[in-house]
């Protein structure tokens, strides 16, 4: 490739403003070269420089005395005791799954894991949150398996359980797919990493895979809405080799438990141009390059290419002298290119050279300090109002409740995911207290008597109907579904994907959903320790639904006393523990049932959120439950059924004492929120209610634990679901597959 | 002493060497691929899962080159006791200390799952704490473990009682309906003539300790006693 001149065309190519293009004149003093000018196009790229949303994530609460490091690192960091830190973080991979399933969902593991063991955490456990078209379509089918296939093979060859996650289906996601990949690892409190080039005079040494073609300007893609061209962008899709990354994590892990390493970063997203100029960034310091000593899978390429190249399995280190040799001996040991590609120099410049020219000389601290920062315009949408308004009194009741709760159960977002995660390595590294297919996954910490809890979710119809309610209730049933385990939540980490922020209707669902997860945060005192923004997930011209995908960490004190969602026992009591209110608004029932996506989402009371999750952590240190179960998506009805079918128990249920006031399919599939079924053995039920009351909570016996393998529900003496449970288990079990076929 | 040997991509090394150390209390140490010796000391190793070599070509066709492999096959045929568990198990039959390939799972996918298994030899240093015929619920976790080999070899295995796990429902019946990978005959272990190098594709690492739900797979590490 030859370098072009620098043209208006060549700079509208790069996504680059006229007024961002003067600013690069201000910084520089200067024309740009072509080098510069890639580096600024990535750099101020939404993706990397978070320009339309970082004003907003200001509001996010990001401080508590467990929280060790929090927004602005490769990862957050808290405090779990012990001498323990959990270090975790959640990232999409939106744009290149959809035009290439397999690899844009592995790389996304990939990435998410680098990020993780960047800090010197060994990575335990893996989420993910995955949001299709409508399967009926067979592309969507085909990205479904390309996805699923891409998170197995990368994540079961890097020896990474993952324990749980997520999976719907909707027409808003029909031109983006949401690919969304949590991980989280756990390093010594004292033995964190960061990316930070400290020490003038020290070598800065590229260690991993070559640099090759591939994946430039992946992060411009991902900052871009798509039109008819998204085949055509294949080639900034990046090809992920988990062999080469699990070789990368042991000897990062290595060099680093034996203190050889200054700062680390991983070459992600904008590759060795984020890395090089953050880590300078960071420590106040210049880095100076010698690209032609940077590992090259082609021998053509430019330093443009090799400054963009979003290559996989790369990593930038910061080492002094006295180590280097011993540094390098490692990666030599795992069969990895380890060279000295630069080093830390005192006049705070990012300078690359090519052959001793140099090709690129950026104040390093400029790049991000004064990349560009937009307060964009926000207008509500006029459809707005009109969504809102839903009469529940126009909505005709169902005569046949069962033929309702088959179809509910039968939704991808409820029924089993289990072949999905049967594909997914989810025991290696035997920590896997709870296999996936409950509300949260759950790791113990060996040599520790604690177990973490885990769980990602976002309910996208709501925040399309309002999107500060939405964002709240994300976070409320994130939190929700860790304390069923028993854990207490400590911190989030949320994947925020929206539409083009240059809509100002986009805009308006962003800003709103940001201070309703804000707010929540705040309320349940679990801070934001690490994200990522994915903007522009729009396909000629129409947006996916807002998507604040959050994901909860929570601890338990001792492993043994975690809960499980499965009933354990027949004759044990089933309660149901907060208020069931008449309401219908975003519920899956009057999705699917009524075709209605429209009313408001259900009320949210976060101080009674907040006290249901101290009153789960009560229970389970009490031992007084053998099962807990959020209510959430398809209500009460899909709370009881995910109950009953794991162990195949069924359930007599009444509830005529609910029954005032409300209709009977929101009694049964209405979503009202801070919602948990539990049960309890009868001799308990006592304390339970004392514990439940005390908390001001509201506390309702509504059935028992049966083992005749029956399902039935009754409202004053009416029978109205009626159903064997082997029925519900071939409903639940089969939907899922029926819907691939 | 236990060996456990660390590939390039093996990711069960770790687990494997937590049963033998932490759970079943005994010494265990770690074997670089790269050495072509093995102490003395050690009389049990441990060929883990895992991605030795990416799996790149075949599963467990690249590690069979290693150094290690070498001393392993001496140490075999001396005597000493051999684990190949899922990737070990591959690559022990790609280097031919055992017969038979692992091809490809019939639904083309990985499968990560709880099943019941048979034990249909328990004669064996690392059976005999099962009763015979003894169904338990072991872990797979694996994309290439259909088991096959010729019908003469197959007929061998059975003659000389080297089939030890055969997938089976939890009645212990031997059907198709209980074969997750398409195995021949539902095969998911067997041992060598001699009975000293076992290879499995579950994965009793992963069930060894009640909070995980399942102790079955304990029982191997305890039969080897105390090496």
């Amino acid at each position: 490739m030859k370098e072009p001149e620098i043209t208006k065309e060549l700079i509208k190519d790069h996504g680059i403003t006229d007024e961002e293009y003067s600013r690069i004149i201000e910084i520089l003093g200067r024309k740009p070269s072509f080098t510069e000018l890639g580096i600024f196009s990535v750099m101020w790229s939404e993706h990397c420089s978070y320009k339309s949303s970082r004003l907003h994530l200001r509001n996010f609460p990001t401080k508590a005395k467990w929280v060790i490091q929090g927004p602005g690192e490769n990862a957050g960091v808290i405090d779990i005791g012990d001498d323990i830190a959990a270090i975790f973080k959640i990232e999409s991979h939106n744009h290149p799954s959809y035009i290439e399933p397999y690899q844009g969902a592995a790389t996304g593991v990939g990435g998410i894991l680098r990020d993780v063991f960047t800090m010197g955490a060994r990575p335990v456990a893996s989420l993910n949150s995955l949001r299709f078209g409508e399967l009926s379509d067979p592309y969507q089918r085909h990205l479904f398996g390309g996805v699923v296939s891409g998170i197995a093979g990368y994540g079961n060859c890097m020896g990474v359980p993952t324990i749980g996650g997520e999976i719907s289906a909707h027409p808003c996601y029909n031109g983006n797919i949401l690919v969304n990949v949590f991980n989280l690892g756990l390093s010594k409190k004292d033995k964190i990493f960061y990316g930070s080039a400290a020490g003038v005079g020290n070598h800065v040494i590229y260690v991993g895979a070559k640099t090759g073609k591939d994946g430039i300007h992946g992060v411009t893609m991902a900052s871009e809405e798509f039109t008819d061209d998204a085949e055509q962008k294949k080639p900034t899709v990046q090809v992920g080799d988990p062999f080469t990354e699990k070789l990368l994590l042991e000897a990062c892990l290595e060099a680093m438990k034996k203190e050889l390493i200054v700062g680390i970063q991983d070459m992600g997203g904008a590759g060795l141009t984020s890395s090089s100029s953050e880590m300078a960034g960071r420590a106040g310091t210049g880095v100076e390059l010698e690209l032609s000593e940077v590992p090259l899978r082609e021998s053509d390429m430019i330093p443009y290419e090799i400054m963009l190249s979003e290559s996989q399995e790369r990593m930038l280190l910061v080492c002094t002298d006295g180590k280097k040799d011993e540094l390098i001996d490692i990666f030599k040991k795992w069969e990895l290119d380890a060279t000295v590609i630069g080093r830390v120099t005192n006049d705070g410049k990012l300078r690359i050279k090519w052959h001793g020219n140099t090709v690129a000389e950026i104040e390093a601290s400029k790049i991000s300090d004064k990349a560009p920062l937009y307060d964009r315009p926000s207008k509500k949408p006029d459809y707005q109002d009109d969504l809102n308004k839903l009469d529940i009194s126009t909505i005709p009741e169902p005569n046949d409740y069962n033929e309702v709760f088959l179809r509910i159960l039968s939704l991808p977002s409820i029924a089993s995911k289990s072949l999905v995660w049967e594909q997914y390595d989810h025991m290696v590294r035997t920590n896997t207290v709870q296999l996936p297919g409950t509300s949260a996954g759950v790791i113990r910490i060996k040599a520790t008597t604690k177990a973490l809890a885990m769980s990602v979710d976002c309910n996208s119809r709501y925040c399309y109907l309002d999107p500060y309610l939405g964002g709240m209730h994300a976070v409320a049933e994130a939190a929700r579904n860790v304390a069923c385990t028993g854990a207490v939540p400590m911190a989030v980490t949320n994947c925020l994907n929206f539409g083009n922020p240059e809509k100002p209707e986009v805009m308006w669902q962003l800003k709103n959903a940001i201070i309703g997860i804000a707010e929540a945060c705040t309320e349940l005192n679990t801070p934001v320790i690490s994200g990522n923004v994915s903007l522009y997930n729009e396909t000629k011209g129409s947006a996916i639904f807002p998507t604040p995908v959050i994901g909860v960490v929570g601890m338990i004190e001792d492993v043994s006393n975690v809960i499980s969602h499965s009933f354990k026992s027949g004759g044990d009591k089933i309660i149901l523990i907060g208020d069931t209110l008449n309401e219908l608004g975003g519920s899956d029932y009057l999705a699917l049932i009524h075709s209605k996506e429209m009313g408001v989402p259900p009320a949210l009371n976060l101080k009674k959120e907040r006290a249901l999750h101290e009153l789960l952590a009560e229970l389970s240190n009490d031992k007084l439950v053998n099962s807990a179960q959020d209510c959430s998506d398809g209500g009460l009805m899909a709370a009881m059924a995910e109950c009953c079918i794991d162990k195949g128990f069924g359930a007599s249920i009444d509830l005529s004492a609910l029954a005032s006031g409300i209709r009977t399919d929101a009694l049964l599939f209405g979503e009202s929120a801070s919602r948990v079924v539990v049960s309890c053995d009868e001799k308990d039920v006592v304390k339970v209610s004392e514990k439940v009351i005390n908390k001001g909570l509201t506390f309702n016996i509504i059935g028992t634990v049966v083992k005749d393998g029956r399902f039935t529900v009754i409202i004053n003496n009416r029978s109205v679901i009626d159903l064997g449970v082997s029925r519900l288990l071939d409903v639940y079990s089969n939907s899922l597959a029926n819907a691939l076929k | 002493m236990y060996g456990v040997v660390v590939f390039p991509g093996s990711n069960c090394d770790h687990d494997c060497y937590h049963v033998i150390k932490h759970v079943t209390k005994k010494p265990a140490q770690f074997i670089w691929h790269k050495q072509d010796s093995i102490d003395k000391n050690i009389k049990t190793i441990i060929l883990p899962g895992g991605f030795s070599y990416g799996d790149y070509l075949r599963s467990g066709a690249l590690a069979q080159f290693s150094p290690i492999i070498k001393a392993v096959k001496k140490f075999a045929q001396s005597g000493g006791l051999v684990i190949g568990i899922c990737n070990g198990f591959q690559i022990l039959c790609e280097a031919h200390m055992l017969p038979g390939v692992l091809m490809r799972n019939k639904s083309l996918k990985f499968i990560c799952k709880n099943l019941p298994l048979k034990v249909v030899n328990n004669k064996l240093p690392f059976t005999k704490g099962y009763k015979e015929n003894q169904v338990i619920t072991l872990p797979i976790a694996h994309a290439d473990g259909n088991y096959y080999a010729e019908k003469e070899t197959i007929a061998e295995l059975e003659k000389y009682n080297q089939i030890v796990f055969r997938y089976c429902s939890p009645d212990g019946e031997i059907t198709d309906q209980f074969n997750p990978n398409g195995s021949i005959g539902n095969i998911a272990g067997i041992t060598n003539r001699d009975g000293n190098v076992l290879g499995m594709m579950p994965h009793p690492e992963r069930c060894a300790e009640e909070l995980l739900g399942n102790t079955d797979g304990k029982i191997i590490f305890e039969s080897l006693g105390n090496n």
